[in-house]
């Protein structure tokens, strides 16, 4: 009998890995495993042998059987991943066609990234960020910050004025600069302060470098020894974030009725070195100075403390520098976009190249 | 202001390069525009020409073929259309293959069908000038063919400066010398004015002549002299070249005298030919409404009783500090000149300047504030050249109404105040030395520096800040440290968590494939009125009617830019701003309007762009609106439900309010068709808006943790037939009222209306789940609440379970 065993092991091996489908699997071990099959009866009739062989012959059955069971199980593992992998050869795709749904990437408008980037350089640096009224008055727009009565700005050639606005210092404009908001903040909150005021502004002119709407950023610090230093290191620090690391700055002396000394700051370009290109030519950003106008700054007059005594603020004993740039000049000069009203078209093609 | 080198150097020599010159200015306060360097004349195919004939072109009457002797064997055939181009001029020419100082480059050309081997110059092509009315005509001696800039009077580089208001002293060749004198150190040479044919007799009034002052206000100061045998002429070269290089064209010796004085000094001067003076008499007086006067370029003038005239027996003569009349214009036949010399009303003359838009050299200069002593200085600078260069005889006496101002305050200048501001210590001995060199007296005592303003900083410099501001740029800004402020406030920055959750909206809808777009905040007021009820804010100057009202909510912005996309062929459109709205404010309100930061979204077309496998996006609606909005508030935290109705520039039935317990937020829906047509865009167009300034000021603080339950719920769903009147969302609050608390969710799945539920009735099918945080509910929990939600739909609303 035992060798009987070894007869339908072997046989049934063979079958097994004979076997190339998951169904010709199912009738091998039916044949060989199966209720009717012989080896089964063989187990079954161990019972009738005689008492000295019973033992050997079961267990020489008994492993014949686990073994083949195992085979069976392992051998239609491998036939099921077989017959798997067979079927999805058919669901093939071409893996090249366009993603579907198409869902598109919206976009910022660039202002609005470079203002929150700008946004973000000072809040860094300890500044909280205001925003004020674009419609103002004489008030807040010339007269407290130390505009002459016959300064030019004031003209209705270069500022709009709202109709039926009032007369005198309550008359009503659009904002032809964020600074009027350096008076209303100090009015509200004493000092030491340190701010930052993003908004929209109006100035009548219209040409490929001047739309009649436009952005500015302000800033204003005042504490008691705030220095023009101060103002150097903290412009330094705004133009390396934005400009990269290893910009400079100058200052060039102005004139800014509200600040007292005032400056020009000039960044140094980062297309070119000294103005030149790699091959030589003369840089077109800088246009061969080597330097780029980023915005105006100064040291608040103390005039302009004087407009708000009230508020704590003492033109003897308080000091402070405040700063003005334009949202627009910054994204064109760092994205090298050649004309200001492209900002203001809103094409999808301009806006779609920023997302 | 064009300053030439040669001029210059006459008060100041630096023996630096016209560039280095101009970093220096700019460097320390004085913005220079453009270096105009003649020396890029050397091109040597810029030759002198002699024109040997001139005849008009065959089939064009304002050109000519000239003859041009250019120094080679054969003439040269060239056409020019300057009007006084003629044969036996000596000029300039660009032969083939040159380039004109601003880089342009001469080629051989046919001009209506005649061939012009080169071109003859004008002022302006050279850069020597603005002259450009014709060309230039070349003194006679140097021969054909040889290089231009041999023959060229006076070549040398100019400086364009850009004065700022403050400084109307660097309108003068004089006060920009003394800015240079402070900049480089160059020694200052004695000003023009040093040496007056007429100082002995100041003091004393010239005879044949009257001035009255009626209003000294709008004139603090009027002098004048009278000079006899006066020789009206052309000026001489030198003279004729600074005022080319200064940009002036030479008319003829007095009225270039009158010109360069004020170039050299700064203070614009008036010459009347005193023959036409009527009666020999002058009155300064406010004008007339409705006056009249012809100025100096031939233009009527009507006045106003703002402006201030100069006038004569015979009416008005001179349109004080702007222009001067024609009727006592100086002319080829003047023998007696009355020069006068005044300073005048700033304010007045701004006005005056502006209305009539005649913004002149003198006007530029009397709006930004001339002193009086300026008057006397220009006026004895011009005797000088009147004696000299028409050999005038100057009258004794000086006219002189009002006199010099008051005495230039004297200020004190602390060291500590200096570096204290400057964050770098400069000393009180240094400062002294950059006053004094910017005309300040300067007195040192121990230590404390006193100084007194001249007469031409009256107006600028009247504060210690001033004196800092005077010697910090002159010392420069490139030595001081950079160093950052102390934060004293004890707050640390960043934004507020308003301005987080603006952001946070804004980045919401960018997410969800909107652009954002930076519209126009005003536009048409005729199409913005119907998106309010209210007024618009209008502009009183506006640039066009088009831009003449502020927006009163951003939605037009939208309209423009959808349509302007769409003309541009977008199919798609999903945009969105982030800005201002603005109303008139309410009466007695603090700002001087109403503006309201909004968030506006328009879609049009698809939802998505179409692929191949989604080939037809559904198009966008309200309901595209509305989960944008439901979007938006969960971001911002707020909680929110659409209430039926909004504005009318929504179409009605589509139309829907933002409700909030905070009150009405914004709305959502469909633009009416009528708008849209308006604005040439195809129905439907979705829109939203809501406050988000306001939402994002009220919105709850850091959202708190809610535990959320791990029993299972139990879900039944419902199919109800309501009357079509009934609201979704009076369905989900009815259900939510009478299931109570352990209603947990609803959420309608299926909308159905047609002919198996009848007509006026819709099908809405809803998912109900019901949850007990603290146990797990049984069939036999939810069964009376099913029961109670049931009778309520039949009771409230007037539904019924569907079969």
């Amino acid at each position: 009998m035992i060798e009987r065993v070894g007869q339908i092991r072997g046989e049934a091996a063979a079958a097994i890995s004979g076997a190339s489908t998951t169904a010709e699997l199912d009738d091998v071990r039916i044949r060989f495993l199966g209720r009717r099959a012989e080896l089964p009866q063989l187990l079954r009739s161990v019972a009738e042998l005689p008492a000295e062989e019973r033992g050997e012959a079961g267990r020489a059955a008994n492993e014949a059987r686990q073994e083949l069971e195992a085979m069976i199980e392992a051998r239609g593992a491998e036939l099921e991943l077989a017959e798997l992998e067979a079927g999805l050869e058919g669901g093939r795709v071409d893996v090249t066609l366009p993603g579907s749904p198409a869902e598109p990437v919206g976009s910022l408008h660039l202002l609005t990234q470079t203002r929150r980037e700008i946004e973000d350089v000072f809040c860094g640096l300890g500044y909280t960020v205001y925003a004020g009224p674009e419609i103002e008055t004489v008030h807040y727009n010339f007269d407290a910050l130390n505009h002459d009565r016959s300064h030019p700005a004031r003209a209705r050639t270069d500022t709009f004025y709202v109709e039926g606005g009032g007369e005198g210092p309550d008359e009503r404009l659009l904002r032809t600069h964020t600074s009027p908001m350096q008076v209303r903040v100090m009015e509200e909150h004493p000092p030491p302060v340190a701010l930052l005021i993003p908004g929209r502004v109006y100035r009548r002119d219209s040409d490929a470098t001047h739309t009649p709407q436009f952005h500015q950023v302000e800033g204003l610090v005042v504490d008691e020894d705030v220095t023009l230093a101060d103002l150097k290191g903290t412009l330094l620090a705004f133009a390396r974030a934005i400009f990269g690391d290893g910009r400079e700055i100058r200052l060039r002396p102005h004139f800014f009725p509200f600040t007292e000394p005032s400056v020009e700051v000039d960044v140094s370009c980062f297309m070119c070195s000294a103005g030149a290109l790699e091959d030589g030519s003369r840089c077109p950003l800088c246009k061969g100075t080597g330097w780029l106008e980023v915005l105006g700054s100064g040291m608040v007059d103390p005039n302009v403390f004087g407009w708000v005594r009230e508020g704590g603020y003492d033109p003897e004993r308080h000091q402070g520098f405040a700063f003005g740039l334009g949202i627009e000049r910054i994204a064109m000069l760092r994205h090298g976009i050649p004309d200001l009203r492209i900002f203001y078209d809103n094409d999808l093609r301009f806006l779609r190249q920023f997302a | 202001m064009l300053v030439p080198i040669e001029w210059l150097e006459e008060y100041v020599q630096t023996g630096m390069e016209p560039g280095e010159l101009a970093e220096r200015l700019a460097l320390t306060g004085t913005e220079v525009d453009r270096v105009h360097d003649a020396a890029t004349v050397g091109d040597e195919k810029l030759v002198v020409g002699h024109v040997t004939a001139c005849e008009k072109h065959p089939d064009a009457d304002r050109l000519r073929v000239c003859t041009v002797d250019v120094g080679a064997d054969e003439p040269s055939t060239i056409v020019c259309g300057a009007p006084n181009v003629a044969a036996g001029q000596t000029v300039a020419v660009a032969l083939p293959g040159s380039r004109l100082p601003d880089g342009t480059k001469i080629k051989k050309s046919k001009l209506r069908g005649v061939a012009s081997a080169g071109m003859i110059l004008s002022e302006r092509e050279l850069g020597l000038s603005e002259e450009h009315d014709g060309i230039m005509v070349l003194d006679e001696g140097p021969e054909p063919g040889s290089p231009l800039s041999a023959a060229l009077p006076a070549p040398g580089a100019v400086l364009e400066l850009e004065i700022t208001p403050n400084r109307p002293d660097c309108l003068g060749i004089y006060g920009v010398a003394r800015e240079v004198h402070a900049a480089t150190g160059a020694p200052l040479a004695a000003p023009p004015w040093a040496g007056d044919p007429g100082e002995s007799s100041v003091g004393q009034a010239p005879a044949g002549i009257e001035v009255t002052v009626e209003d000294s206000a709008l004139c603090p100061r009027f002098t004048a002299r009278v000079f006899e045998e006066v020789k009206v002429g052309p000026s001489p070269a030198w003279l004729a070249d600074r005022m080319r290089a200064a940009g002036q064209r030479p008319i003829n010796n007095i009225v270039d005298i009158t010109n360069y004085v004020m170039l050299l000094c700064g203070h614009p001067l008036h010459a009347f030919d005193l023959d036409r003076v009527a009666g020999g008499r002058l009155v300064v007086r406010a004008a007339r409404d409705g006056e009249k006067l012809v100025t100096l370029d031939g233009e009527e003038r009507e006045l106003v009783a703002q402006d201030c005239v100069i006038a004569d027996d015979e009416g008005v003569t001179s349109l004080a500090g702007v222009m001067g009349g024609e009727r006592s214009e100086v002319s080829e036949q003047t023998t007696r000149v009355l020069l006068e010399v005044a300073v005048w009303e700033p304010a007045m003359i701004n006005r005056t300047a502006q209305r009539l838009a005649l913004r002149s050299e003198a006007s530029a200069r009397f709006e930004k504030g001339l002193s009086p002593e300026g008057a006397l200085e220009a006026l004895a600078t011009a005797s000088a050249l009147v004696c000299e260069l028409a050999g005038a005889s100057l009258l004794p006496g000086t006219l002189d109404v009002g006199g010099p101002g008051e005495p230039g305050p004297t200020i004190g200048l602390r060291e500590e105040r200096l570096a204290g501001l400057l964050g770098s210590p400069v000393t009180i001995n240094r400062a002294a030395e950059i006053l004094e060199s910017l005309g300040f007296g300067v007195e040192l005592s121990g230590g404390e520096l006193t100084a007194t303003v001249p007469h031409f900083r009256r107006r600028d410099v009247t504060r210690e800040a001033d004196l800092i501001e005077e010697v910090a740029r002159v010392e420069g800004f490139g030595d001081l440290p950079a160093t950052l402020p102390p934060n004293r406030s004890g707050r640390a920055g960043g934004l507020t968590p308003a301005q987080a959750l603006v952001r946070r909206a804004e980045d919401l809808l960018a997410g969800r494939g909107l652009s954002e777009v930076v519209g126009w905040s005003f536009g048409d007021p005729q199409a913005l009125a119907a998106f309010t009820d209210g007024d618009l804010i209008r502009i009183e100057n506006p640039m066009s009617e088009a831009q003449s009202a502020m927006r009163p909510t951003v939605l037009p912005s939208l309209l423009d830019l959808a349509a302007l996309n769409a003309s541009r062929g977008a199919g798609r459109i999903a945009l969105f701003e982030s800005g201002t709205a603005y109303a008139p404010a309410p009466a007695g309100a603090p700002l001087p309007a109403s503006e309201r930061h909004e968030l506006a979204a328009l879609l049009a077309g698809p939802v998505r762009p179409p692929t191949w496998l989604d080939t037809e996006p559904q198009p966008a609606g309200i309901f595209t609106a509305s989960a944008l909005v439901g979007d938006l508030m969960a971001a911002l935290g707020v909680a929110w439900e659409p209430r039926e109705g909004g504005p009318s520039f929504l179409q009605p039935g589509r139309a829907a309010t933002v409700a909030t317990a905070e009150g009405d937020m914004g709305w959502f829906g469909e633009v009416h068709p009528a708008v849209c047509a308006r604005w040439g865009l195809e129905a439907p167009v979705a829109a939203l808006a809501i406050d988000l300034g306001e939402l994002a000021a009220t919105a709850p603080g850091p959202a708190r943790f809610e535990p959320f339950a791990s029993v299972p719920p139990v879900r039944e769903d419902l199919a109800v037939i309501l009357p079509a009147t009934v609201g979704a969302g009076e369905l989900v609050a009815c259900i939510r009222g009478a299931g109570g608390e352990l209603v947990s969710e609803v959420e309608i799945f299926d909308v159905y209306s047609g002919d198996q539920v009848g007509e006026g009735k819709v099908s809405l099918a809803v998912h109900v789940e019901f949850r007990d945080p603290k146990r797990t509910l049984t069939d036999e929990d939810v069964a009376p609440l099913r029961e109670r939600i049931v009778a309520a739909i039949g009771g409230e609303l007037g539904g019924e379970l569907r079969g």
